[in-house]
């Protein structure tokens, strides 16, 4: 068994003012022949960057600044231009997290992978698209005429990861490193993107670096793994071995924060006043008219459930499936088609905007993306405290009610008077929380407010929704696509799928024994569910 | 695609329209009056009274524009008063010089200006990109008729290489043609190549931080095909805009060139329309370029068809 990739003692510096000195500090790993080697780490812990200097791509301000990185023997860090050109995606090949935009868009699917072949081989035009044709047929794409005819835009996004396979693997490389390729992908997607990377490398023998955060992921595919924290590589092990006896206190921790699959079972008021209720919502997207011909997107139908006080309610879902919508009409950000949703007493489907200013304190949502769902150039202070100044709040109570909440959240009440860029994400969404809760609402909406977070962050922040919930008896609506996520905060949970909920239940009898083919298939496709995470 | 076009051509109806009844304002609130230019210096004011009720110039505001009107619409420019010819035979008579001032001019500035964006985004901060942002902000600043003599008195006085005025059909021989124009349309470029190579570059160093870049590398593809068919190709709609922009502007920048230059197109036709006040023709040459406008504006609203896959009408 030779390595066709070995990576000894590499550095890898950060420039001057970063907060640490070295991105990768002398880290050693081999990937055999054949052999899924799982590269594991949370945001900022320096796998993308050992990445991109495999495949020689690393930005100039990231030069290595010590070690090698011998490709079948060959030291990567010191081929030139010309020779890295010849070794990319001949010898080596990289496959990326965002199938969304790691395509040229306006480049047709067979052109981006003939592409290669007219780079890298003397075959005739005939001879490249018959091979570009047994290639798209290899990464099991329906239709292959139409897939190579279509642009980007045009395909779902686990056919565009196919096609990033296809270009990553039609020259046949020894090594095929792939960054998250899964990550942004639904559950059952992401079942059969794994099952493809594994089939495909069998059959070529392909050694394989797999880049993830996800240790369901890990559990699917990885022979061996190696755990990296801040730059440097805590433990390498054969996958049995890691999950099973993991050594050092951080994999200990990693591994304790996957959240189970089961259930937990919670004691919830069956008899607590209902906050919230929704029957036949409908929203209904409809575009055209005028000469054109007129099209509707059912975004959600039919969707009716009850929420009481102290409950939590998780709507679990792939992407497209209308759980977004669904919050979204909740909260009035957008209107509904038609049904009814009753906030307590009031009904504020039909509401008009004005009547509805007054309640709008009363439900609350905390958003996917931390980066983004705060303004930069105003204080987290002033953030929290501008709800609360519209309804009428004096300043001072205002501030006084943020300093206590930014200790609810369990961060330093004196960091009111800094940016959001000075907080990391996880901090950002407590932030978030701590805004929302300013506003003392009655709902409590989390839309994929976790999805964005490192798996130990994740862990905090959903101890910390937990622990607020019964604090401030709230009602809590958990919208996610992550089934262990909704496992360990809810208390019912609707599933939903192509904007209709096809089961709705407590979460024992939902997670215990689903009905629905749909939920079945969710479940089966949940990463690492042979493994008892978490518990 | 075709509900787009209907929509795009009847939108054209009521700019038309606004052109045309803002011109014909507008031209009669300046002062001068064109019977008084046409009987000249000496003549008695029952003789230009005369030449005022010849032309029609008698009648009340709303009636003249009601005749002018009438006979655009049946497709009747009418007929200069200066030179006594049909306005739309005049647009033609001097529509090549200004079509080929135009089309030199601007194929000029896409072939310099583009490579040169291209080239700056990609060694952003390097030398070429630091001399070209220097070069646009003194093509944005520099007045076009002070360019022109600079260069009539380089290029043709000094080193005589080129005549210093004038215009040649291209019926009389290309290559008579190609030197009347060479100096107008580098004259007229300049500006042009400030602006797309600005935008061109700012555009395609927005791409090159695009994932798919990294994906063509990855792919080792060299670094020309990564930027050419990969971050170009991706940059074009920006690009294509503001060269229809420019194509637009264009008309604006003739009218100077022609005059320094003494090329006998529509820009000198404005100008010495204006300076007789001579309303018919200025009101249909305006009312012509107006036209024009519009349609360029739609040309590059299609032509994002051809660039972007995504954009469908």
């Amino acid at each position: 068994m030779g390595a066709v990739l070995e990576i000894r003692d590499l550095t890898i510096a950060l420039p001057r003012g970063a907060d640490r000195g070295n991105a990768v500090t002398g880290v050693n790993l081999t990937v055999d022949r054949g052999e899924i080697v799982c590269l594991v780490g949370e945001s900022g812990s320096g796998k993308s960057v050992i990445a991109h200097a495999v495949m020689g791509l690393s930005p100039k301000e990231l030069r290595a600044t010590g070690g090698e990185i011998l490709l079948e023997g060959e030291d990567i860090l010191k081929a030139s231009p010309a020779r890295l050109r010849e070794l990319r995606c001949v010898r080596m090949s990289m496959i990326f997290q965002e199938p969304m935009t790691a395509l040229n868009p306006v480049m047709r699917c067979d052109a981006q992978i003939e592409e290669v072949l007219a780079m890298h081989t003397s075959l005739n035009a005939e001879e490249r698209r018959a091979r570009v044709r047994r290639i798209i047929e290899e990464v099991h794409l329906p239709d292959p005429e139409r897939m190579m005819a279509s642009y980007p835009h045009q395909l779902s996004g686990g056919q565009r990861q196919r096609i990033m396979i296809a270009i990553a693997l039609i020259m046949e490389p020894v090594l095929l490193i792939a960054d998250e390729p899964t990550t942004a992908l639904d559950v059952t997607t992401q079942a059969q993107i794994l099952k493809l990377i594994r089939e495909l490398q069998q059959k070529h023998g392909t050694g394989v670096l797999f880049i993830t955060h996800d240790f369901g992921v890990v559990a699917e595919i990885a022979d061996r793994v190696a755990v990296l924290r801040l730059g440097a590589l805590v433990e390498t092990k054969t996958k049995t071995e890691l999950l099973a006896r993991p050594e050092h206190a951080y994999t200990q921790m990693l591994i304790a924060s996957v959240p189970s699959i089961k259930p937990r079972h919670r004691g919830s008021d069956a008899a607590a006043p209902i906050v919230l209720k929704t029957e036949a919502l409908a929203k209904i997207y409809s575009s055209g008219g005028f000469l054109a011909r007129k099209r509707e997107v059912h975004a959600a139908v039919d969707v009716s459930f009850t929420l009481r006080r102290g409950q939590t309610l998780g709507i679990v879902g792939e992407s497209g499936s209308g759980k977004s919508t669904v919050a979204r009409c909740i909260a009035r950000l957008i209107d509904p088609t038609s049904g009814s949703v009753k906030l307590g007493n009031d009904e504020i489907a039909t509401m008009s905007a004005g009547a509805l200013r007054p309640l709008r304190r009363r439900v609350q949502i905390v958003f996917q993306d931390p980066y983004r769902s705060l303004n930069p150039r105003r204080t987290v202070g002033e953030a929290i405290i501008e709800g609360p100044l519209n309804y009428g709040i004096s300043r001072s109570d205002a501030l006084e009610r943020a300093r206590k909440l930014m200790e609810t959240v369990r961060l330093d009440p004196s960091a009111l008077n800094r940016y959001p860029h000075q907080f990391s994400g996880g901090q950002r969404q407590r932030i978030c929380i701590a805004r929302a809760l300013a506003m003392e609402p009655e709902l409590l909406i989390a839309d994929e407010a976790v999805s964005a977070l490192d798996v130990s962050v994740q862990a905090q922040v959903l101890d910390l929704l937990d622990e607020i919930r019964d604090r401030m008896n709230l009602a809590m609506l958990f919208i996610t696509h992550d089934l262990r996520v909704a496992a360990q905060v809810c208390d019912h949970v609707a599933v939903m799928s192509k904007g209709r909920v096809v089961e709705y239940g407590t979460a024992a009898d939902v997670f215990g024994a689903p009905q629905h083919a749909y939920t079945q298939a969710l479940f089966a496709a949940a990463p690492g569910r042979d493994y008892a995470f978490g518990s | 695609m075709f509900a787009f076009l209907v929509k795009r051509l009847a939108a054209t109806v009521p700019v038309l329209l606004i052109v045309a009844v803002l011109v014909f304002l507008l031209l009669r609130l300046t002062p001068g009056d064109p019977a008084a230019i046409i009987a000249g210096d000496a003549a008695s004011p029952e003789n230009v009274a005369k030449i005022r009720e010849n032309l029609g110039l008698s009648k009340p505001l709303i009636a003249q524009f009601g005749i002018w009107f009438g006979n655009v619409l049946a497709g009747d420019l009418g007929e200069s008063y200066f030179f006594k010819v049909k306005v739309a035979e005049l647009i033609m008579q001097r529509i090549e010089p200004t079509l080929a001032l135009s089309i030199c001019t601007i194929v000029i500035a896409v072939l310099v200006a583009v490579p040169l964006g291209v080239l700056a985004a990609w060694k952003q901060g390097g030398w070429l990109d630091r001399m070209l942002m220097g070069f646009s902000v003194m093509g944005f600043s520099i007045p076009v008729f002070v360019l022109a003599y600079i260069l009539i008195w380089i290029v043709s006085l000094k080193l005589g290489w080129l005549p210093v005025q004038g215009y040649e059909r291209i019926a009389g021989g290309f290559g008579p043609f190609i030197r009347h124009l060479i100096l107008p349309s580098i004259t007229l470029s300049v500006i042009y190549i400030a602006l797309i190579a600005r935008v061109t570059r700012a555009s395609v160093q927005d791409v090159l931080s695009e994932d798919y870049i990294r994906t063509a590398r990855a792919k080792g593809l060299p670094e020309n095909r990564v930027l050419i068919a990969h971050a170009l190709a991706n940059a074009a709609v920006p690009i294509i805009t503001v060269i229809g922009i420019g194509v637009a502007l264009l008309i604006g920048g003739v009218v100077v060139t022609e005059s320094v230059y003494g090329i006998p197109g529509l820009g000198r036709l404005t100008v010495d329309a204006v300076l007789a006040r001579d309303f018919p023709t200025i009101q249909g040459v305006i009312l012509f370029f107006s036209f024009v406008y519009v349609l360029i504006n739609l040309l590059v609203d299609l032509s994002y068809l051809a660039f972007d896959p995504r954009i469908r009408y």
